[in-house]
């Protein structure tokens, strides 16, 4: 796909400045403490470009949900602007139905209706004429892929299918920016290109630009332009992926899998256990490229060699970009 | 620190606010047309009649054989006369009470709670449309229990079934009372809990105070009768058992419907709006 250098002579579609949400705290009840209040977004400012595709990476609970229900007008920031194709979305946040489609997380307000149904009736409610909505619902459901299963209730789908049925309804009415939640949750790979297919001819033809919202690190190097680092609320780090790669760009990443206990009693062993992060029998290194060899050649020989069931060698992925930048390691799917 | 440029990470921090951004073209992007009133309700009640046959069907059978079940019971205390009409027509508008108040109650508060609000919430589409689409659907799928129960329940008690016409108006007015209360109460409820406990509560209450003769009701029932807007369902329909009904009365009643119906869909409409941007 194409570099955020494309986009960056681009005018701004997507404009976020010093952003602010912050959730009451729960009263506390008998035996339960009160919680802390929590600011869900942390003064926050974003510019997304005409034709990107604009990642937010992070973990459960840092907030990305919340960042999109306030640029889609679902929810009311405490402090800072919105500003969506040249409209204050703070003061007028009605208008991002008629500026966005977006496809959120969940999906019971169309599990009860067939595959067609769901995007003739969400393009109806877009504003499209009867025979319009028709026939665009034709064309996206045989553009994903979904023809056959067109009259199956949503609900008798599996996950992967019932979401790409939900963004089938997404996709009719046409809209100059997409903001897509989570959107290949439990999708197989073939599903997966089917949905990253639709987006890029709809960049291509249309110039539409797209807002995923995603915590896997895979795709998230694979398809997006560029990326924001979010961890609790705030954004940590902003570029192109092979831009914050660059960040870690002097590390590498080995991953020791053990066969049963680690041979503790090689020295060289028992000095990395104090670097690694240790998963069960796994073992994940950050590594200078030297520290990086020299670890290598002491597993690989004598007698740690007979404990040693897999390692990897590998250049740094997003994950590690965000884990250098001190982020919390758990929530971060790969693959 | 900011998102607005890659320098931001390697530590050049710009002045938050310097770049300013530039909107295509300089004007605001076009607007997309909003969805009209109309053909939305009209989306929205298709979509809403087509999940019957998903999911509601074996609950229209419920409600059609609760009614017919009570009347059979009560044929063993009530022999014809004033009671027998009270028990058809109470037992009739139930059918309504247990549809449009109870399972819409049931349907926003599941929707409210699950976010699937969120789905109507991002479309341009006018908050009643939504309201009005569903509220229309349940009470539709009241049609052939109610007529089912009236018919079922004038052959039992021997009632004349010239006049079950009536039913033309009573199942759309009651309809619209009961199903814009269910929808109000379902989105106002701030749990999905209460939201099903209130249903349950109104469609006992459209039960017990319909169903039940008036005539030896105390007081303070006598009044909760009167504010309860099945009541006022039941007692039109219960009059045009008579051989020569008042239809003045009749139209009265239905009158009482309409309005309950028109004040309980725009509060609905309200909580809709409140409920959806939060």
């Amino acid at each position: 796909m194409k570099q955020a250098a494309g986009h960056a002579g681009e005018p701004v579609v997507c404009s976020v400045r010093g952003l602010v949400k912050t959730y009451a705290a729960a009263r506390g009840r008998r035996g339960r403490p009160a919680d802390q209040e929590i600011r869900a977004s942390d003064r926050i400012d974003l510019d997304v470009h005409r034709g990107e595709i604009f990642g937010l990476l992070g973990p459960n609970g840092a907030g990305k949900t919340t960042l999109v229900r306030q640029l889609t007008g679902l929810l009311r920031p405490d402090a800072g602007s919105v500003e969506l194709l040249g409209h204050d979305l703070v003061r007028y946040p009605d208008r991002a139905a008629r500026l966005v489609g977006y496809l959120g997380q969940q999906s019971s307000a169309l599990d009860e209706l067939t595959v067609a149904l769901a995007a003739e009736t969400t393009g109806r409610l877009r504003g499209l004429g009867l025979r319009e909505a028709r026939a665009e619902r034709d064309a996206v459901l045989d553009e994903l892929g979904l023809t056959a299963l067109a009259g199956r209730p949503l609900k008798k789908l599996s996950g992967g299918q019932r979401r790409l049925a939900c963004f089938a309804a997404t996709l009719v009415g046409d809209r100059p920016l997409l903001v897509l939640d989570e959107p290949t949750t439990g999708m197989d790979p073939v599903a997966r290109r089917a949905v990253w297919a639709a987006v890029d001819r709809r960049r291509a033809e249309r110039g539409a630009t797209v807002l995923l919202v995603t915590h896997n690190v895979i795709e998230a190097e694979t398809v997006l332009d560029r990326v924001a680092v979010l961890e609790r609320g705030r954004i940590i780090a902003c570029d192109t992926p092979a831009g914050l790669k660059e960040l870690v760009a002097d590390e590498v990443r080995l991953d020791l899998v053990w066969r049963d206990a680690p041979p503790l009693d090689v020295p060289e062993v028992a000095a990395l256990r104090d670097i690694a992060a240790e998963t069960g029998r796994r073992w994940s290194l950050r590594l200078g490229h030297a520290e990086a060899r020299a670890a290598v050649a002491a597993v690989t020989g004598g007698p740690a060699f007979a404990a040693l069931d897999d390692f990897t060698l590998a250049t740094p992925s997003l994950e590690d970009v965000y884990l250098a930048l001190g982020g919390r390691a758990e929530g971060l799917v790969k693959g | 620190m900011s998102a607005v440029s890659a320098e931001a990470v390697s530590g050049k921090v710009r002045e938050r606010g310097a770049v300013r951004p530039r909107p295509v073209g300089g004007e605001p992007a076009p607007l997309a047309p909003r969805a009209r009133l109309l053909p939305a309700l009209s989306a929205v009640y298709r979509a809403q009649l087509s999940r019957a046959r998903v999911a509601r069907i074996p609950l229209l059978f419920v409600a059609t054989f609760q009614s017919v079940g009570i009347m059979i019971l009560m044929r063993g205390v009530v022999d014809g006369g004033d009671e027998a009409r009270a028990v058809v027509a109470g037992s009739s508008v139930l059918v309504v009470a247990f549809v449009a108040l109870n399972l819409l109650a049931q349907y926003f508060g599941q929707l409210r709670a699950s976010g699937g609000l969120d789905h109507y919430a991002t479309l341009p589409v006018p908050p009643a449309a939504v309201v009005l689409g569903a509220a229309g659907a349940y009470a539709s799928f009241t049609v052939p229990g109610t007529a089912v129960t009236a018919i079922v329940g004038s052959v039992l008690f021997k009632l004349p079934l010239a006049h079950l016409w009536v039913l033309a108006g009573v199942i759309p007015l009651a309809g619209a009372a009961l199903a814009g209360l269910g929808a109000a109460l379902g989105l106002l409820a701030p749990r999905q809990e209460l939201a099903t406990l209130l249903g349950q509560l109104g469609m006992s209450a459209a039960l017990l105070l319909g169903v039940l003769p008036a005539s030896h009701m105390p007081a303070p029932i006598a009044l909760a009768r009167d504010l309860l807007p099945s009541t006022y369902g039941v007692e039109a329909f219960a009059r045009s058992f008579d051989t020569h009904p008042d239809w003045l009365r009749v139209a009265a009643d239905l009158g009482v419907c309409a309005g309950v119906g028109v004040v309980s869909l725009a509060v609905a409409t309200w909580a809709y709006r409140r409920a959806a941007v939060r």
